[in-house]
């Protein structure tokens, strides 16, 4: 097991109904995918938010990174949809 | 060459010609400076208000990554980039993009390439709030924001 810090912006943060939460995960999380996939087990709110998986995008530590990117060591990854700033 | 990069994530608004003093001044050496602003449009009425969501924090480190990136690739001698968050209306303006250098086709370049980065990859978010008080949403990103990214990278 090891802890995580989760934090969600724009429609994601919407539809799982928080911006933010720690999350104990299971050994056999270890990709940004595996974390998606385990998140959608936590609740319909979540299958909601994370449906289209491949259009969501992570960092960790407030980097991009690709969804077979290794979460250890992680103090912090974020979950968003596409950026629309500028 | 070494640029001068100032970076900004704010509420407030920006002050266009405040901005381009601060990057240039006390040197001599630059003999070009575009600036790029982008304002929040009404939609032909349609429109009351943007809410500009972002990540704090990682907003400032990616818009720093992409003006070094910039200033690396073009040579630029300076570099700001200011984009404001929260609630935004028609008219007003949402982000400013200034870059320097010694000739104007870096500069040209420079800005744009630091806007066409800006837009795909810094961590912020349009709500659109409609002016008949009809739910509004959030903006969908443009495959036309990717093709714009994407040319940067067939050019060399």
């Amino acid at each position: 097991m090891s802890t995580i810090n989760l934090v969600y912006f724009s429609w994601v943060r919407e539809r799982i109904g928080k911006s933010e939460e720690t999350l104990e995960l299971p050994a056999d999380v270890v990709t940004v995918s595996d974390l998606l996939a385990h998140l959608k087990t936590l609740g319909e709110q979540y299958e909601t938010a994370l449906e289209h998986q491949n259009v969501i995008r992570a960092a960790i530590n407030q980097e991009h990174v690709d969804h077979g990117e290794p979460i250890a060591g992680a103090r912090e990854i974020a979950l968003f949809p596409p950026m629309t700033g500028g | 060459m070494n640029t001068a990069v100032t970076v900004r994530v704010q509420r407030e608004d920006f002050d266009l010609a405040a901005e381009v003093a601060a990057l240039s001044r006390g040197r001599a050496d630059i003999g070009a400076v575009v600036t790029f602003t982008g304002l929040c449009r009404d939609e032909a009425g349609g429109l009351s208000a943007l809410e500009l969501e972002h990540y704090p924090g990682m907003a400032e480190a990616e818009i720093e990554r992409i003006c070094r990136e910039g200033g690396k690739r073009f040579g630029l001698q300076a570099v700001t980039a200011i984009h404001r968050f929260g609630k935004i209306m028609p008219g007003e303006n949402i982000v400013l993009v200034i870059a320097a250098s010694p000739h104007r086709q870096a500069a040209f370049d420079g800005a744009n390439f630091v806007m066409d980065f800006l837009k795909t990859s810094a961590p912020f978010w349009k709500k659109e709030h409609h002016a008949d008080g009809s739910a509004g949403g959030w903006v969908s990103a443009k495959d036309a924001d990717d093709t714009a990214r994407d040319r940067w990278s067939q050019r060399n």
